[in-house]
């Protein structure tokens, strides 16, 4: 495994473009950093670079990679490797790099202007992120053998988690909201990994708005380390899921 | 050793295999011949796991591949258009390979040093011509002096050159014993290279015996007016054309 | 009025050096209870209460004189009655571990208490488990200091208030610790009195709790994490300067609830993580100036029935929200302050934006109605939202707004 995780990433690292996002991650962590002293500040716009744009690359940059990489792939299959083996390392070296590419991006940045657990609760959204995403960008790649469809599956995955679910989600607390919807909002948040990468970052910044709350349920839950947990153990199955899935199907896959 | 039984692959409606049934043997040197379509490639495949069976066994040296993937330690492939990494250099891919198979039992260098691939190690595989492509291939499939060949039109954009030396080694290898299957439309070769037929058509094996047999049946000389006679009678077959060759049918399986 | 709870200290003094005697009560000595003690004393004496538990019930001070405890006495009432009851002018208790007053729910049992009695003065004890801590009624002049309270046995209904003073005048409470009772300090009917330099924290229901106490002041104390916070009620010319209201969560938690407030100040304050900063009704000539409200969930709610408050050069940084109304009709000034959120430019670089702020937002808005929304807050979607009722305006109110927001945060620091 590690070995064909080697030859991926060096791969990946061949292509730039791994290099610049990671510039751009570190330009516009410096910019912010530089353009504003109060770091919650900076924590915030950060934090919308990496609820939107990380997704987004992470998901659509896997996609091309996944269909540039057939080649490899099919080379790889002649030969004695175990085809879970060549998914998996296809899969780490992808996830590898572009976690790589934020912790450099934004992580250090972070550390030479000062950042407090907001900041480090940020990279750890945005690496969680960057994981799900590539997970989906490998679903979405084994689902069709056309690279345009893939690309287009990957684009409404974000799409579809960045916007639309949030609308429903709005529309639908809105219309019921003479009902007690807490349980039930919460496990519809938990669908959109997104959401889940946010509320974490609420957990740090908002913390005295989501106390307000009226029901005992919500008061436990962000109070404790619960929330922490719950999402947690939540994105790890975002991560998990997709990519076992992924696996399986691949593993049936003429190629 | 590799045998094939009842082995059907369907592609959605397109039924690719139909349920073939086949047995290579080490030693021998096999030619896989059939139309465009007729599923030699698809088989090659399923047969290095690539392609995944609709149903039937395949069995390497007694042993279902099924869920398995060490058996392809024994087989060297060449594929019919070389895909590989465009930002690769020759050399890379070379060490890549070398790295990935843990252990192989010799390493056979006489075809790169042949193709004198030495020469472009630093070269990228994307600024390579198809012929380059094809040599690289030819040498990464001899490369571990595997037991089993596969070669899917091994010597299409070669230089004639190059076709010679390819020729001479798959003689060579042949003579020590190692069972090779080549797929390709140029007949010509295969007639030098080859010591038995498999015909295929639709889907289905239609012919499988020794050259040798072939030719007496045909009572032609050449193995491509043989397969000419071959495919003609294989197509009278179907009930709309008319029936003749009452003489080969008889051979076909 | 300091001047005179100066006087008052140095005029116990002086008779404590000058002419009194001192006894001794001492477990192993001649005098063996404080009730003994007192008894033994007359006024102006200074009774000193050496190491060791003392289990005499309900001891009744009857006399002005100086309760000394010298290396912590224990004084327990086995949770049964009233451990000390002031019935004297001029009294001082110091140094005394207080604890486990009875309970009861006619009588408000005290760790020391009084009704009537002026200058007493309660100083450097510390009160564990008592019902109430210091309760004083129709006391002027009193002084309770450096005393520490912990409840830390009870519930919300089990516990009273830590010092709790009812129809007072001219009184100082400072530098006192108070946790885990139901009102760290409760003031009713007191007035022309000074709240500084305590903590109150980890109390069940307010920090602080005061009601038709004009005239008073409070200053440099600091108010974490109650139940809810610090409640002002039904009060004219009070002044709230210094403080610190921090973590005060919960859904009716805030960390400053004005209610019926007026010709107020509320300045150099400082609001930090609570759930809502200030939560106003009916507060009226109220100025709000130089305080600080940060990673509040809403810093101020201002509701319709408030009007002719001045908001002066406060900053707002990453508050959640920074300001929910209930109604349209704004009849309050909030100019020239900083908020983090403005995003408008300063062309004539004179320090104050050119375009005004509207600190309410539409979302904040929409949380008020379905409190379960805000889970959506931060998301791309509310951030659309947002931006869109930015540019065109069409339910947050069209005139509140600061027309002179800073572009720079104040720069404040305590006053000291």
């Amino acid at each position: 495994m590690t070995r064909v995780i080697k030859y991926v990433f060096y791969d990946i690292l061949r292509t730039r473009f791994i290099l610049l996002y990671t510039l751009f991650l570190l330009l516009c962590t410096i910019a912010m950093f530089q353009l504003d002293s109060d770091t919650g500040k900076v924590i915030l716009s950060l934090m919308n670079i990496v609820l939107m744009v990380v997704p987004l690359i992470s998901i659509v940059f896997s996609t091309i990679h996944f269909y540039n990489s057939y080649e490899f792939i099919e080379l790889m299959l002649a030969q004695p490797v175990d085809r879970k083996v060549i998914f998996l390392g296809e899969y780490f070296a992808v996830a590898f790099s572009l976690s790589l590419s934020i912790l450099a991006g934004v992580g250090i940045p972070m550390m030479l202007y000062g950042a407090d657990a907001s900041g480090f609760t940020l990279l750890y959204a945005g690496v969680m992120l960057t994981l799900v995403f590539v997970s989906l960008a490998f679903l979405s790649s084994v689902l069709t053998r056309d690279k345009a469809k893939a690309i287009g599956v990957a684009l409404l995955f974000w799409f579809y988690f960045s916007l639309i679910y949030d609308g429903l989600l709005l529309w639908i607390t809105y219309t019921f909201m003479d009902y007690p919807l807490e349980r039930l909002t919460l496990t519809l948040i938990s669908f959109n990994p997104i959401d889940m990468a946010r509320i974490l970052m609420l957990l740090q910044l908002d913390i005295s708005a989501l106390m307000g709350f009226t029901g005992a349920f919500y008061k436990n839950f962000f109070g404790s380390s619960t929330g922490m947990i719950f999402s947690t153990a939540v994105l790890f199955a975002w991560i998990v899921m997709p990519v076992v899935i992924a696996a399986r199907v691949f593993n049936r896959k003429d190629l | 050793m590799i045998s094939i039984q009842q082995l059907r692959k369907n592609f959605g409606r397109l039924q690719a295999l139909k349920g073939i049934d086949v047995e290579f043997r080490s030693g021998k040197s096999y030619a896989m011949i059939g139309p465009n379509g007729s599923g030699k490639t698809t088989l090659i495949k399923s047969i290095l796991g690539m392609v995944i069976p609709t149903s039937g066994e395949i069995l390497v040296d007694g042993e279902n591949i099924r869920h398995h993937w060490s058996y392809r330690e024994k087989i060297g492939y060449m594929p019919q258009i070389g895909q590989f990494p465009d930002n690769m250099r020759i050399g890379q891919l070379l060490d890549m390979i070398r790295n990935i198979r843990q252990h192989p039992p010799a390493v056979d260098e006489e075809l790169v040093e042949a193709f004198q691939l030495n020469a472009m190690l630093d070269k990228r595989m994307h600024t390579l011509s198809g012929g380059t492509r094809q040599k690289v291939s030819a040498a990464l499939a001899f490369l571990f002096s595997p037991p089993v060949l596969f070669l899917d039109e091994p010597t299409s954009g070669l230089d004639p050159l190059s076709v010679e030396i390819l020729k001479e080694k798959i003689v060579h290898e042949k003579e020590r014993g190692k069972l090779i299957v080549i797929t390709s439309h140029i007949l010509s070769d295969l007639d030098e290279l080859t010591t038995d037929v498999v015909y295929m058509h639709e889907g289905t094996v239609k012919y499988n015996n020794s050259l040798e047999t072939l030719k007496e049946v045909t009572g032609e000389q050449k193995l491509g007016k043989a397969i000419a006679n071959l495919m003609r009678s294989v197509s009278a077959q179907h009930p709309r054309i008319h029936k003749s060759h009452e003489k080969l049918n008889t051979i076909v399986l | 009025m300091k001047i005179i709870i100066i006087h008052s200290i140095v005029l116990l003094l002086s008779i404590a050096l000058c002419s009194a005697t001192t006894i001794i009560v001492d477990p192993a000595g001649k005098t063996k209870t404080i009730t003994a003690g007192i008894r033994q004393a007359s006024t102006g004496d200074t009774v000193r209460v050496t190491a060791g538990t003392y289990r005499e019930g309900n001891i009744i001070i009857s006399k002005s004189l100086v309760l000394q405890g010298e290396g912590k006495p224990v004084v327990d009432g086995e949770f049964k009655t009233e451990i000390f009851t002031i019935d004297a002018r001029h009294v001082t208790i110091t140094g005394f571990v207080i604890r486990n007053s009875g309970m009861s729910s006619v009588k408000d049992l005290a760790g020391i208490g009084s009704i009537g009695m002026d200058f007493i003065t309660i100083r450097r004890n510390e009160f564990i488990n008592t019902f109430f801590g210091v309760h004083l009624a129709n006391s002027n002049y009193s002084v309770v200091e450096q005393n520490t309270f912990r409840g830390e046995l009870r519930g919300e209904i089990e516990t009273g208030n830590g010092i709790h003073l009812w129809q007072c005048s001219n009184s100082a409470i400072r530098d006192n610790y108070i946790a885990g009772h139901r009102d760290g300090i409760y003031f009713e009917f007191v007035t022309r009195s000074v709240v500084n330099g305590n903590v109150s924290e980890n109390n069940h229901r307010y920090g602080l709790h005061f009601m038709f106490s004009h005239d008073d002041e409070y200053h440099d104390n600091t108010f974490r994490n109650n139940g809810a916070g610090v409640a002002v009620m039904y009060t004219r010319n009070v002044k709230m300067i210094n403080n610190i209201f921090e973590k005060n969560w919960g859904n009716s938690a805030y960390g400053l609830l004005l209610k019926d407030i007026n010709d107020s100040e509320v300045s150099h304050n400082r609001f930090v993580q609570n759930t809502i900063g200030i939560y106003m009704e009916g507060t009226s000539r109220t100025t709000f100036v130089r305080n600080l409200f940060q990673r509040n969930g809403y810093a101020i709610r201002l509701q319709a029935s408030c009007d002719s408050n001045d908001f002066r050069e406060n900053n707002f940084m990453s508050n959640t929200f920074d300001m929910a109304t209930n109604g349209t009709l704004v009849l309050n000034t909030i100019d020239k302050n900083y908020w983090d959120k403005y995003e408008g430019y300063d062309l004539n670089r004179d320090g104050i934006g050119d375009v005004p702020f509207r600190p309410v937002n539409l979302y904040a808005m929409i949380v008020e109605r379905v409190p379960t929304a805000v889970l959506l807050w931060r998301s791309f979607l509310v951030f659309l939202i947002d931006r869109a009722e930015r540019v065109f305006p069409a339910v947050t109110p069209e005139n509140l707004k600061d027309n002179y927001p800073s572009m720079k945060a104040y720069d404040l620091h305590p006053t000291t």
